[in-house]
């Protein structure tokens, strides 16, 4: 059993398989108290797939997913339909899986600004506002680990930074775990301490780099959104082919890319920064949201 | 006060609604409405398995619609065929068998009229105990459960992950299920079970701004249509059963006028209006 101090929830070499075809396979991730974890990756890496074993929804075909007893978790997920026939106001949605204290849900509301919207039927809800209520809903249960995939999905630039300084002042306020899926590739929240890109397995994992460092990003941002966003820069030492194969830096083209055949570049930390990858190009060169498009370009 | 049939048929036909209602929202929410159908189907099946066994048609009854219940919940984890096309399969073949078995045994004679319509001004006593009994028993259970079923029913995913237990409230929800279409077939038959569960929910939606509330509205507009029903064929003695239904048609177009709009949002309003003295 995992003690206190241990992880909240921690995976260890867990994969999934459906029907011969690992979705996501070989993922280390821990999240501790008080600590933000971002995952990004492109399309069908299987962000969503770890957050779900991380969840416990989905049991790993290998490796395993533990998570502390007792553990008190705030889901939103990916998205979530609410049918007509469902008479389900904002502020009944606060305490869908557990009673919650009116003053707690009444805070929670007003955090993510739907305060004025508690009377009104979820289904009627903006793609933003209903981001924001299941925001609040997770925030209103006090958690001790929050899930977040893509949670500022469809909420406007000016929105998308106000619920991240949000989400980290309740990571300040209560302690709690926050894993979290990002919409964007390389733009992540300032306030991540760790960054993993998934790409059907661990690409590489690190820390980002802040915004309000380099000019360029401040003068594109803006001087508020830069103290909140990040960029993380990465580099990969292979590229996913059209066709799944996958192509190395030395030139070599292999079948398949596992975790276990040391392909993934490693390197301590993967701070870029404060030194420079010799022979890397420093751009956004990221292969694997190109490499599934056909228009890889090999960072060799 | 029980001596009178009319008066009988009433009570039981509001002990009906009362546990209708709530389950009924949960078949509307949850598109289940061809659950009910394929449950009614196997209700037939539980019939002619009373008969060939010499048993309690009640309980042959709540035994089979639980059998097919469990064969859904068992086939969709298998998860080969969509729902629908489970349900549709489990349907036609449990009515098919049903009418095969009362079919070969030729010395029986039923009245499956009767079953598919039922007879609710012949209940006894005995059948009011039963019908508030275990209504209230299975009204006791789904507040139970109410929040884990409520909870999937919006989001299995959310509710799994965040410590319920939705597929035992699924599975408990589906045996409710059958318990009532067994103990309620005697009273409107298979056929018209259906229509109790999703019409009055259906009707209900309309003036509820929450899914408790739509539960309640739901029973008093079954209730509303026990009596309406029963007054009508009793004045212009039409059949009991579909004069039931009927009336609920009635108030579920009543519902879709602005009336019903009208209402629920003076109730906005004013729950509305502490918040905002606030």
């Amino acid at each position: 059993m995992l003690q206190p101090t241990d992880p909240l929830v921690q995976l260890t070499s867990a994969g999934i398989e459906r029907s011969g075809r690992w979705l996501v396979r070989g993922v280390d991730l821990s999240v501790r108290s008080g600590e933000i974890v971002t995952l990004i990756g492109p399309n069908g890496s299987g962000k969503s797939t770890t957050a779900k074993m991380a969840l416990g929804v989905l049991k790993p075909s290998e490796g395993s997913a533990v998570r502390r007893e007792g553990l008190r978790v705030g889901y939103v997920p990916q998205k979530i339909s609410v049918d007509w026939t469902l008479p389900l106001t904002v502020a009944r949605f606060m305490s869908l899986t557990g009673k919650v204290a009116p003053a707690d849900a009444v805070r929670a509301m007003e955090a993510t600004g739907i305060m004025h919207h508690q009377h009104a039927e979820v289904r009627n809800l903006s793609g933003g506002e209903f981001q924001r209520a299941m925001l609040a809903r997770a925030i209103a249960r006090k958690p001790d680990l929050m899930v977040l995939d893509e949670p500022v999905q469809g909420v406007d630039f000016s929105g998308e930074i106000s619920l991240y300084d949000l989400i980290k002042r309740i990571r300040d306020e209560i302690g709690c775990g926050v894993l979290l899926i990002s919409h964007d590739l390389h733009v992540v929240m300032a306030a991540t301490d760790k960054v993993i890109c998934l790409n059907g397995h661990v690409c590489c994992q690190g820390t980002p780099t802040a915004v309000a460092e380099s000019a360029a990003y401040k003068q594109l941002f803006g001087p508020r959104a830069s103290a909140t966003l990040a960029v993380y820069e990465h580099d990969h030492d292979h590229t996913h082919l059209a066709d799944g194969r996958v192509r190395h830096a030395d030139g070599s083209i292999t079948e398949h890319c596992h975790p276990d055949d040391g392909h993934h570049h490693d390197h301590a930390g993967h701070d870029h920064s404060g030194h420079d990858h010799s022979g890397h190009d420093r751009s956004h060169s990221h292969g694997h949201a190109s490499g599934n498009t056909g228009g890889g370009v090999s960072n060799a | 006060m029980l001596d009178d049939y009319f008066t009988r048929a009433i009570l039981a036909g509001i002990g009906m609604a009362v546990v209708a209602g709530p389950l009924g929202c949960f078949i509307v929410w949850r598109r289940l409405a061809y659950f009910g159908d394929t449950l009614s189907h196997a209700a037939l099946l539980g019939v002619a398995m009373a008969f060939l066994f010499q048993i309690n048609v009640t309980l042959a009854v709540f035994v089979v619609s639980a059998a097919v219940s469990v064969a859904l919940v068992l086939l969709q984890r298998r998860a080969t065929l969509s729902s629908d096309a489970l349900l549709g399969l489990l349907s036609h073949s449990s009515l098919a068998l049903g009418l095969v078995v009362l079919s070969s045994m030729t010395w029986l004679r039923i009245d499956l009229m009767g079953f598919l319509f039922g007879d609710i001004l012949s209940v006894s006593r005995l059948d009011i105990g039963i019908i508030w009994g275990g209504g209230l028993a299975v009204l006791a259970v789904l507040v139970l459960i109410w929040r884990p079923l409520f909870a999937a029913t919006v989001n299995q995913e959310l509710a799994e992950a965040e410590g319920m237990n939705p597929d035992r409230a699924n599975f408990i929800f589906m045996l409710l299920m059958a318990t009532v279409i067994a103990i309620s077939m005697k009273i409107v038959g298979v056929l018209l079970i259906t229509a109790m569960l999703i019409i009055p929910a259906a009707a209900a939606r309309r003036f509820a701004c929450g899914p408790e509330q739509m539960a309640i509205i739901a029973i008093l507009m079954g209730a509303t249509s026990v009596g309406l029903g029963l007054g009508a064929s009793r004045e212009w003695d039409t059949q009991s059963g579909p004069a039931i239904v009927v009336a609920a048609l009635g108030l579920f177009l009543i519902s879709l006028t602005p009336l019903a709009a009208w209402l629920a949002n003076i109730r906005i309003s004013k729950a509305a209006a502490p918040a905002a003295r606030e």
